[in-house]
């Protein structure tokens, strides 16, 4: 008698979760099918007819593409530096001890629970206050990006280290290896798809921020920038090449990543 | 763990960033809040403890203010409910699905912030689908809309920060022990008590983290509401925004800054001693 209540309370569930699972990529359907899109008009909200035009020539408006590029740069150099930055402090934070470590931790995790509109007016009030106001673009928008990022990095790269095996790296120095030699080859192999996973997260995080970076930009244009510009005046439907372009990317390396854990968790297995 | 100079070497260069670029800023930020409002960008402030920037901004922006603490609150609520669902069903019922679901509810959010909170402008749209499908069922007269209304705001924040909410869930609720809920069905309870019983007081780790992940961005985002949203529905940081960067404005939009931040942190303490726990951070 209770068998088939049980049977739809469990699939109510899964049911339910996969709802909302559809919820999230409602506007990513949107978006893939927006880039094929040949509008009537530029201020247009229907699908007014199929074109490849909008991948074949994304650059039609060249200011959105130098935006992209931008966004690129600063996304790269941003994820070079706080990828650095964080996984130094992260190893320092596992592998060592020191005084204010609570402090430490509480000065990492702040950065990610700030609201970014906070975090941005009081880094702009510093530059301004420092006499920077002429001078603001590409630097002081990589000194915020690498300024968000940082936590992010050192969380994860934390994670991957608090969780590893140190067995590993005591059999390699019964093996005679070197402080070096054990670090280059067992600890950073070991360690290295947490940064890659945080810088990853890092590129994602700056390429996409708007808050800060508008607040702190002066006349510089990332792609969120443009793509706020645009939205009062109509949207090119290239913008949702770059959005599908995006999405794809993301989805290809997480699905690889995916795969490889799945790989290697099989050769473990036998 | 070694007791070392290595450690301070490490940890020095991150740390001088966060200090340089995080801490420091905030001095900066109550330092503007009490300049005097008559100087400018280009001649400079004069340092005058204006405390009245604080009353005043106040009495100007009482509304947006109020009105972002609602919008994030409820999209937070909403977010709770959505997201306990979908992190119960990939914790407790995806099986070897689990880690592809995991993905899928990340995926979405690689994509353009802005490019996904315009693509729900066209969902929305008055010609739309779900505008037309909600006339049909009465349910929306036939001069009603979704865009430019409180509904279209908090729906976008609700999206937009639902991943928020859903990782810090799934990762306390994949923590408990599956026995303990077998033990309350033996020892006869109805699922839905064993449920309020069992699994929801040890998810609340995850519950507290979830909304206070998920309520601090929202009241301070402003995108949805510029977008989504009228002038009706602005909420405070677009307002700081634009006293910053069109009214030029530094000491009320920092005055306002440090008031949004005061206003949050205590309604985080506030929350955190009613809810209770303490493996916050």
């Amino acid at each position: 008698m209770n068998a088939p209540m049980t049977w739809i309370r469990r699939n109510l569930v899964i049911v339910l979760g996969i709802f909302v699972l559809v919820y999230t990529f409602v506007p990513i359907f949107v978006v893939v099918l927006m880039s094929f899109n040949a509008p009537r008009s530029r201020n247009v909200y229907s699908f007014d007819g199929f074109t490849l035009d909008n991948w074949l020539n994304p650059c039609t408006d060249k200011s959105m593409c130098d935006a992209v590029v931008r966004s690129v740069e600063i996304g790269l150099l941003a994820t070079l530096a706080a990828t650095i930055l964080g996984t130094l402090a992260a190893f320092a934070l596992v592998r060592h001890r020191f005084a204010g470590r609570s402090a430490t931790n509480l000065l990492i995790f702040l950065p990610m629970a700030a609201p970014e509109i906070v975090m941005g007016s009081s880094l702009l009030a510093l530059f301004v206050s420092a006499g920077f106001a002429g001078q603001l673009g590409f630097w002081t928008i990589l000194i915020a990006h690498i300024m968000f990022c940082l936590s992010f990095v050192v969380v994860t790269v934390r994670a991957r280290l608090a969780g590893m095996d140190d067995n590993l790296e005591q059999a390699a120095q019964d093996l005679y290896a070197t402080p070096a030699q054990t670090f280059w080859r067992v600890t950073f192999p070991l360690v290295f798809p947490g940064i890659l996973g945080a810088a990853l997260l890092s590129f994602s995080l700056s390429f996409d921020d708007f808050i800060i970076t508008n607040l702190n930009a002066g006349t510089t244009t990332t792609f969120p920038m443009y793509v706020w510009g645009v939205a009062q005046r109509g949207v090119p439907m290239q913008v949702n090449v770059i959005g599908t372009v995006m999405f794809v990317i993301s989805i290809a390396i997480v699905l690889g990543a995916e795969a490889r854990n799945r790989r290697q968790r099989r050769a473990a297995a036998s | 763990m070694r007791r070392s100079r290595t450690g301070y070497i490490l940890l020095l260069p991150g740390l001088l960033w966060l200090l340089l670029f995080f801490v420091v800023p905030f001095y900066s930020l109550l330092a503007t809040s009490l300049y005097d409002p008559a100087g400018s960008d280009f001649r400079g402030y004069e340092m005058t403890y204006h405390v009245v920037n604080y009353v005043d901004a106040v009495r100007d922006y009482w509304r947006p203010l109020l009105r972002s603490l609602l919008y994030g609150g409820v999209a937070t609520a909403f977010c709770l409910v959505l997201g306990y669902v979908l992190a119960y069903a990939i914790a407790f019922k995806a099986g070897r699905w689990k880690n592809l679901m995991l993905v899928l509810v990340i995926a979405p959010f690689f994509t353009s912030f802005l490019v996904r909170t315009l693509s729900w402008k066209l969902i929305l749209a008055d010609d739309g689908f779900i505008v037309n499908t909600l006339q049909a069922l009465q349910i929306l007269g036939d001069d009603g809309r979704l865009l430019a209304t409180p509904v279209a705001v908090v729906a976008g924040l609700t999206y937009n920060f639902l991943p928020f909410m859903v990782l810090p869930l799934f990762a306390s609720l994949d923590k408990i022990d599956h026995r303990l809920i077998e033990a309350s069905s033996d020892l006869y309870a109805h699922p839905i008590v064993g449920f309020f019983k069992v699994t929801w007081p040890l998810s609340l780790p995850g519950v507290v983290s979830g909304t206070l992940l998920t309520f601090i961005p929202a009241v301070g985002d402003y995108i949805n509401a510029e977008l989504l949203g009228s002038p009706n529905q602005r909420m405070i940081g677009g307002i700081i925004q634009s006293l910053f960067t069109d009214a030029n404005d530094y000491p009320a939009a920092a005055a306002l800054s440090v008031i949004l931040m005061v206003l949050i942190v205590v309604m985080v303490l506030f929350y955190v001693r009613r809810a209770g726990t303490e493996e916050l951070l």
